[in-house]
């Protein structure tokens, strides 16, 4: 039975190199067939060199040749990441055996052109020791073949290479190595990847910014002012009266020669984001949202828990509605909104100049789960208490809207701040507040 | 401030053990910080706001815990023998802003020695020192009821009187830890008929102290004005029991209390006898205060309407007296209760022992919408691009020294009044030092390959005002590209740095943007640039940024042991750009067409040089421009350098003709060669 391309359906390599063999061992067999014919003394000369043409054209025909075919039928239902392994296949057996039977048919037509007296009487001159041995070799050559392609199907890789290189110096290995097959050519996959570094947040920075996305999406506007303020802003405004002991809380940095101003108009290094607050509402009418974030400044030599620089985010609501429960729901909305859902708060009395009542809030220990107790001993984040101590707050104090124009008996508001590197030491269990301000490489790359 | 539990029940009986005790005290804004001890030992680590000093003791906290659990409150009446004739003695105020109110009780006949037992473990409970029976009354009193009092040997004051009033200058006095203090005209004191005998509010004089010699007793229960024992006392450096609770101020009602209980507690431990009744001058009498307070007020603040019951009885405990009116009550403020002075702080008091948490959590509603910070687009844009190009963002302290801000910027410094230490005395002028100082602290730790940057404020006097811009600073040490099984490493150069500022600059409109030799003096000649906009020269160009190689003195002075690279954007002027829009233009639909050029130039001629003259061609076809290979050495002499220059050509109407590329490459070449290159190969 005459061969015929069927589709591919295996494009691995043993796959290919299977239906490589089998066209070249089918090749091979038809060729002989064709020998055998060309000293047939039965037949014309025409005959003979019809079934010459007729071999050339069944492989090597330009429309419907079979090389034609596999690249009809192989090439174009190939896998992409296959198409080019399986192209350079059928071209490197395609110029190896146009070659090839090229030069056979070239060798042959002597014989295509014989007249059957002519052939007869070759056949006379050789039908000794060594044509007997030759036509031998051919039938022998031909029960090769057919056991060859009886068994193909059973060989593995290493067997059809051999095959191809011993029978018809075919050398895959090339195609196949140059089409990397995952399996046969991969690479070592558990090697490292060859990375391009990316830079990290700081986790300082980072905190900052997801807690003003937390109130950016309530609708809360982004408001700065300046590191270095005057006593009016960081101090009077925010009623904190001249001498008033609660000014002693704060450390703060003084800039040097400001003796001969006014005490209002004397500068100083903010030591709270809230002098944004008063410059929003100088800026503004009601109703505002506003959160600050901002870098501050205390008279604090460093140490493990200690800077005399640190962040905050102060955020200040201001309109004719907002009462305590507000406070105290938007701040439970955006301790849920940054720690989680399951996050309870608590608040209670405090003392802040600028807001009355004032409070101190806490979230529930997001380390033990408010329990007070993990691994069976204390809770060290929240000292076993279950609670820890977030942010202060507190309903805008009446004094502090008389000084920025805002009639306290129509309109309220509320107003809070946290330290953001209280928050990020909490959420990222950083031993000590140093290693935010040292560029310790080793410590930011943690935050990629 | 410590406070015994045990003692506290002395005078409200809670019904609740003393941890929860702690814990409802905290919730009512008498915060606990901590407990330690068992059972009778126990005592409270108070943190009591500033607002609070009528609850620095332990009957002010008994008050609150009468108002917390709505129970009757055990009240301080001293028992005293009736007294013995009257007294001689006058007090003066003469100053009548510092002192209000002077109080005195005259003691006679008492013996001076120890305390009895029971009180000195009550002091000792509240880590307090027992000295003697006249000191420890005084004490004693101070922590059980919050006013601070003062016992003189009265034979030692001279002339039978005691005058309120400020030191003349070069008065001295020497107080009771021993110190000689100068005193000036602003110093409030307590003098006899000659002599200061104690800074009013803050300390007594040691001249006139109590000794086991003492047989008559003047006791001082007076009220000071806040800021003047204040200022007094951080004048002096002083920080005592006294002047703490005098500086947040102190109850004008309760200087007789106060007196008659030192009284009593001394002659109970020392025997002796009254001489005469109070000596109370007062010289500015105080009228109680009253408050409006509103029903629709507490709704509007709080959120939730309060019964009237529960506002009276919260507000009646505290001590407030109320008078039932229409819209709600006038409510009298007790004298100790200095920080109520408005309708608001009523409130306030009412939230707290209503129970903060007793408050629902609601969300306002809100019509508005978000507004950015003006420079948002352009600070995320830099700072993602810097992430993604590998840099670690940082934080650095603001501060410097004098020398550093001297070295790094020509800018006057900030100088700070009351610095952390002499290496950050001035605000920083520049980040270049502190950025030197994170690479140092890497390399000093094995970290070689450091990216960082910053962004934050410098800071520049400018008169009598400070400047504030905001720069960043990125600092780049160690390999451009790591070694890896693929590629050696190579380590970072100056066209790293200048690439990733091409980078961050192509985020913004900047059309005339040049990069010009010659930066500051820190920086490696011939290695850095200043990156500059617009037509100026000199000191009127705009110049957006400076980067470069770390000059090697510097870099040796910082033991830097490796090369150091920073830049420097200066981001008030890159700001005063847009960022680029991008426009879409059409993709090409024919052909490009590369030609390269091998020429050696000159060291003289820069490769701007040639890019300008290429420009200047006008061909509007001519995609790119680049030097592909740059060659010295070899057999190109010294001061020569040989360099592939690669132009590509496109047309977007066609593709191009064999002649229109050779015209445009004998173009190219013409304007080279008219630079002195000499074509090495057509």
């Amino acid at each position: 039975m005459l061969y015929t391309v069927t589709k591919l359906t295996d494009h691995s390599d043993v796959g290919l190199l299977r239906t490589a063999v089998r066209v070249r061992l089918v090749l091979k067999s038809e060729w002989l067939v064709v020998e055998q014919t060309l000293i047939d003394p039965g037949l014309t000369s025409a005959a003979r060199q019809t079934a010459l043409k007729d071999f050339r054209d069944r492989w090597l025909g330009r429309k419907s040749g079979l090389f034609g075919q596999m690249n009809e039928l192989w090439l174009k239902n190939a896998p992409p990441d296959r198409k080019k392994y399986v192209g350079q296949l059928i071209n490197q057996m395609k110029q190896r055996d146009l070659l090839w039977i090229e030069e056979l048919i070239e060798k042959r037509s002597f014989f295509a052109r014989q007249s059957a007296e002519a052939i007869r009487a070759i056949n006379r001159i050789s039908d000794d020791e060594i044509g007997r041995r030759q036509q031998q070799e051919a039938l022998e050559s031909q029960s090769q073949i057919e056991s060859l392609l009886q068994n193909l199907d059973s060989f593995e890789i290493e067997k059809l290479k051999e095959i191809a290189r011993q029978e018809f110096s075919l050398d895959v290995s090339e195609a196949l190595q140059s089409g990397g097959n995952p399996k046969e050519r991969g690479v070592d996959i558990s090697l490292p990847g060859n990375r391009r570094p990316l830079g990290a947040e700081h986790p300082v920075i980072k905190t900052m910014n997801e807690i003003v996305a937390v109130f950016r999406n309530l609708g809360y506007s982004i408001e700065e002012g300046p590191e270095v303020e005057t006593d009016y802003y960081n101090f009077e405004a925010l009623n904190f009266p001249p001498n008033h002991p609660a000014r002693d809380t704060q450390d703060t940095l003084f800039i040097a020669g400001q003796d001969a101003k006014a005490p209002r108009d004397r500068l100083l290094l903010r030591t709270h984001t809230s002098p944004v607050q008063i410059r929003s509402m100088q800026k503004m009418k009601p109703p505002l949202r506003v959160i600050c974030p901002g870098k501050v400044h205390r008279n604090d030599a460093p140490d493990a828990t200690h800077s005399p620089i640190f962040h905050q985010v102060e955020g200040l609501a201001v309109d004719t509605n907002i009462t305590f429960c507000d406070l105290k729901g938007t701040l439970d909305h955006a301790m849920k909104a940054l720690f989680g859902s399951s996050v309870k708060t608590r608040f209670y009395p405090s003392f802040f100049p600028f807001t009355e009542p004032s409070a101190d809030m806490q979230i529930s220990c997001i380390f033990c789960d408010g329990k007070g107790t993990r691994d069976g001993g204390p809770c060290r984040n929240c000292k076993a208490s279950g609670w820890i101590e977030l942010l202060g707050c507190g309903m805008v104090d009446p004094n502090v809207f008389g000084l920025v124009d805002y009639d306290p008996a129509k309109i309220s508001g509320f107003a809070f701040g946290m330290g953001v590197e209280r928050i990020a030491i909490m959420k990222y269990g950083v031993d000590d507040i140093q290693l935010f301000f040292n560029g310790d490489v080793r410590f930011l790359e943690q935050f990629a | 401030m410590k406070l015994s539990p045990t003692w506290l029940r002395e005078f409200v009986a809670p019904r609740v053990d003393d941890r929860q005790l702690a814990e409802d005290l905290t919730l009512a804004g008498i915060a606990v910080e901590g407990i330690g001890g068992e059972g009778e030992a126990m005592v409270f680590e108070m943190e009591i706001t500033t607002n609070r000093p009528d609850a620095m003791n332990h009957y002010g906290v008994a008050r609150e815990a009468s108002a917390i659990y709505s129970l009757p409150l055990q009240c301080i009446s001293p028992k005293l023998p009736p007294a013995q004739g009257k007294t001689e003695f006058s007090i003066q105020i003469e100053d009548t802003t510092g002192c209000a109110r002077y109080t005195g009780r005259i003691l006679r006949g008492v013996t001076i020695g120890s305390s009895p037992q029971p009180m000195v473990q009550r002091l000792a409970s509240v880590d307090q020192r027992a000295i003697n029976s006249a000191a420890d009354a005084s004490n004693y009193t101070l922590w059980e009821m919050g006013h601070p009092t003062h016992a003189f040997d009265l034979d030692l004051l001279e002339g039978g009187k005691i005058v309120v009033r400020r030191a003349r200058d070069g008065e001295t006095l020497k107080t009771l830890d021993g110190i000689e203090r100068k005193l000036t005209r602003d110093d409030l004191m307590i003098a006899d008929a000659n002599k200061p005998v104690a800074l009013a509010g803050v300390m007594g004089g040691f001249d006139t102290m109590i000794t086991e010699r003492t047989k008559n007793i003047l006791i001082e229960s007076a009220w000071f004005d806040p800021v003047t024992v204040r200022k007094m006392a951080k004048r002096h450096g002083m920080h005592t029991d006294a002047s703490h609770r005098f500086e947040r101020g102190a109850d004008y009602g309760a200087t007789p209390l106060a007196c008659d209980r030192v009284a009593e507690l001394i002659l109970a431990s020392g025997g002796g006898e009254l001489e005469g009744g109070l000596i109370d001058t007062i010289s500015a009498p105080r009228q109680p205060l009253h408050i409006t307070l509103r029903r629709a007020e507490v709704t509007r603040i709080l959120g939730k309407q309060l019964g009237d019951g529960e506002i009276i009885n919260i507000l009646s405990r505290l001590g407030f007296a109320l008078t039932l009116e229409d819209y709600g009550w006038q409510v009298q403020v007790p004298s100790w209760r200095l920080d109520i002075e408005r309708e608001i702080d009523l409130i306030e008091e009412l939230a707290r022992l209503h129970g903060y948490d007793k408050f629902e959590n609601r969300l306002p509603s809100y019509i508005g919408s978000v507004i950015e910070l003006p420079d948002a687009a352009k600070d995320a844009k830099l700072r993602t691009s810097l992430l993604a190009l590998g840099y670690n963002e940082t934080i650095s302290l603001t501060f410097i020294s004098r020398q550093e801000a001297a070295k790094f910027s020509p800018a006057a410094a900030v100088e700070l009044a009351n610095p952390l230490s002499e290496e950050a005395s001035v605000m920083r002028t520049s980040m270049v030092p502190s950025m030197l100082n994170m690479l140092a602290y890497n390399l000093n730790r094995g970290a070689d390959n450091v990216r960082l940057f910053e962004a934050g404020n410098i800071f520049e006097r400018d008169g009598e005002k400070v400047a504030e811009c905001k720069r960043i600073c990125l600092g780049a040490t160690g390999n451009a590209l790591a070694p890896n099984l693929d590629q050696a490493g190579r380590a970072l150069n100056f066209f790293d740095l200048k690439g990733d500022l091409e980078n961050l600059f192509a985020a913004f409109d900047l059309p005339e943007l040049r990069y010009a030799a010659d930066s500051a003096s820190y920086y490696y000649p011939g290695r850095s640039a200043r990156v500059v906009v617009g037509k100026g020269e000199g000191e009127s160009e705009d110049v957006l940024a400076r980067f470069g190689q770390i000059h090697p003195d510097m870099a040796a002075a910082r033991k830097l042991r490796q090369e150091v690279f920073v830049a420097e954007l200066y981001l008030d002027r890159l700001y005063r750009h847009s960022l680029r829009q991008p426009r879409y233009s059409a993709l090409p639909r024919y052909p490009a067409v590369e030609r390269d050029f091998s020429f050696v130039f000159e060291e003289t001629v820069k490769f701007e040089d040639i890019n300008s003259a290429i420009k200047k061609l006008r061909l509007a076809e001519l995609r790119s421009f680049i030097p592909a290979e740059i060659f010295r050495g070899g057999n190109i002499p010294t001061g020569k350098y040989s360099v592939l220059l690669r132009a590509t050509f496109q047309s977007s109407e066609r593709t191009l003709r064999e002649e229109d590329v050779a015209q445009w490459s004998a173009q190219v070449i013409q304007a080279s060669q008219a630079l002195g290159g000499i074509l090495r190969s057509a």
